[in-house]
């Protein structure tokens, strides 16, 4: 097996468990939370509303924004993480159909994993501080680098082809 | 390295030399009947592709099935169900709030695991498929190989069963006081798949601490069939465009869409409280607007990404799908064109409405055809394969 399927394989797989384990988690210990969260916020907006308090009502949609923003991040990781692993084993195996030197081979094989770690890395990281530019950064990168390795690899599967 | 290479009964034009000469309607042959181990009936290979294949078409059908009858009718009525909240704060009734929210939160949960269940179900699929790639490189005896593909499947199978009994049987009989039974058992069919795909990771990583050669058993034939290389080149074209679209999507519209739907909430609530019901429901709409934005994009993200993966793992699957190689060859364009119209027209369903929504159900109905159809393939040949080892013993 060459290094660049090993990266892939191995890699892909110690992403998944981290993927599933932290779905088991927050499935577990904190999505019924935020949904409960969510939904309270919305319906207290409403309410406190009905009730002409219109500084709590607005103080509750902000609420409701910020819970869904974290919410929505949170499963995009869980989600990201399992569908990137899953890519990455089965380009992992696909790899040696791939018309790529060894070098470039492990080139493309480093940007992958080294991008299904960072890009869903950096989307958890800006549930911890809303808007911060280094998470973003960091997400961008990853999926940059993702972009470019699978780029590189429809690249060298038509070359074979050819 | 033991290779098996089964024969190729195509015909036009694509094996290798090698495959070349077994390329005949009575193939599996002998030749083949020897290397059958590696596709030898309740193997854990044959198992995780016949389920894995089967979970997919499975989910993909609940998918189209919720997109027709579910998902723009659920929709329909949580923008009602808002619109009557507004009403309710224009009346000053919050009680009339709570009551509808508490029916909203029905319809999320309703939707949200319907959604799930196509997801798990699909997902659990394509994970089957790709442990029956491994399966040279899980160095566990035979037996053992087969209990962790039986515990994957019955996850697979338990977990979207679970996840879609959560809105139904909600905490009824529940000693917990926010976790149902329904949880219990896809939290617990979560854990048998996790349990089996750990399992097979130990296998992987005791096959590469045994420093062996070759492989444990016969891996997968490295043909060179135009079909395996369309679906290769296409799987990995469609992954790439949902990566694209996806990034767009968030460097794009992601925060501006936030950013957007607390502002309408916040003029939904003002404007009712204002008793300005007319603007209070145009806000409504424009909320029902926004949801709808964001989730076709989602959508077609997912499933280029999706349909893309899916094609890369049947490249595999080709050399054992026993047709005739012009009808291989419909099914390869027939699920990379269904690949491409289900997100393209999911994406199109803002400009276009309904028409291109049904386009885009026909799409994923298509892609569903040519997974049955590779399947009956896959099913002729293993008949074959069986048919020639019982003849042989």
């Amino acid at each position: 097996m060459s290094a660049a399927r090993k990266i892939l394989i191995f890699g892909g797989i110690a992403l998944a468990l981290v993927g599933m384990l932290y779905g088991l988690y927050y499935a577990l210990f904190a999505e019924h939370q935020a949904l409960d969260s969510m939904g309270g916020s919305l319906a207290k907006g409403f309410a406190s509303a009905a009730s002409d308090q219109l500084a709590e009502a607005n103080a509750a949609i902000d609420d409701f924004g910020a819970a869904k923003y974290d919410y929505v991040r949170q499963v995009d990781v869980h989600s990201h993480w399992i569908g990137l692993a899953m890519l990455m084993i089965v380009l992992g195996v696909v790899f040696d159909s791939a018309s790529l030197g060894e070098r470039a081979g492990i080139a493309v094989a480093l940007a992958f994993l080294l991008g299904s770690v960072v890009f869903p890395l950096g989307v958890i990281l800006q549930t911890l501080r809303h808007g911060s530019i280094f998470a973003s950064s960091l997400a961008i990168s990853g999926s940059a680098l993702v972009s470019l390795a699978l780029a590189a690899l429809a690249l060298g599967f038509m070359r074979q082809h050819a | 390295m033991a290779v098996w290479e089964p024969p190729n009964p195509g015909g036009e034009g694509g094996a290798s030399p090698a495959t070349a000469p077994a390329r005949n309607v009575t193939a599996p042959g002998p030749a083949a009947v020897h290397l059958g181990p590696s596709f030898a009936a309740m193997s854990a290979r044959r198992m995780l592709v016949f389920g894995g294949i089967a979970l997919i078409a499975a989910g993909m059908l609940f998918g189209d099935i919720f997109a027709v009858f579910v998902l723009h009718q659920n929709g329909a009525l949580t923008g009602q169900a808002l619109l009557a909240a507004t009403q309710a704060v224009a009346a000053q009734n919050a009680t009339a709030v709570k009551d509808i929210f508490a029916s909203i939160g029905g319809l999320l949960e309703d939707r949200g695991t319907k959604v799930d269940t196509h997801v798990h179900m699909t997902d659990a699929g394509y994970l089957a498929l790709l442990l029956a790639l491994l399966q040279p490189y899980v160095a566990l005896p035979q037996e053992r190989k087969k209990v962790l593909a039986k515990v994957f499947l019955v996850g697979g199978v338990l977990l979207p069963i679970g996840i879609f009994l959560i809105h139904y049987v909600g905490l009824a009989y529940s000693p917990f006081p926010v976790i149902g039974w329904a949880s219990v058992l896809a939290d617990t069919a979560g854990a048998l798949l996790m349990f089996s795909l750990a399992g097979f990771g130990w296998g992987v990583w005791r096959h590469m601490r045994s420093r062996r050669v070759g492989a444990v058993e016969p891996e997968l034939v490295n043909d060179r069939s135009w079909e395996r290389q369309v679906l290769l080149v296409g799987g990995t074209v469609l992954v790439l465009l949902g990566f694209i679209h996806g990034a767009w999507y968030a460097e794009r519209h992601l925060y501006q869409h936030e950013a957007q739907e607390t502002t309408i909430l916040r003029n939904m609530i003002n404007t009712a409280a204002a008793k300005n019901t007319m603007v209070a429901a145009q806000a409504v709409a424009d909320y029902g607007n926004l949801q709808a934005e964001k989730a076709v994009n989602i959508a077609a993200h997912s499933h280029f990404i999706e349909f893309g993966l899916l094609a890369i793992l049947l490249s595999f699957v080709q050399p054992y799908v026993f047709l005739g190689g012009v009808w291989k060859r419909r099914w390869v364009k027939v699920l990379l064109a269904g690949g491409l119209i289900l997100p393209l027209f999911v994406l199109l369903e803002l400009k276009l409405g309904l028409v291109a929504g049904g386009i885009a159900d026909v799409g994923g109905l298509v892609v569903i055809v040519a997974l049955i159809g590779m399947l009956v393939g896959v099913l002729r040949y293993t008949g074959r394969l069986d048919g020639d080892t019982g003849e042989a013993s």
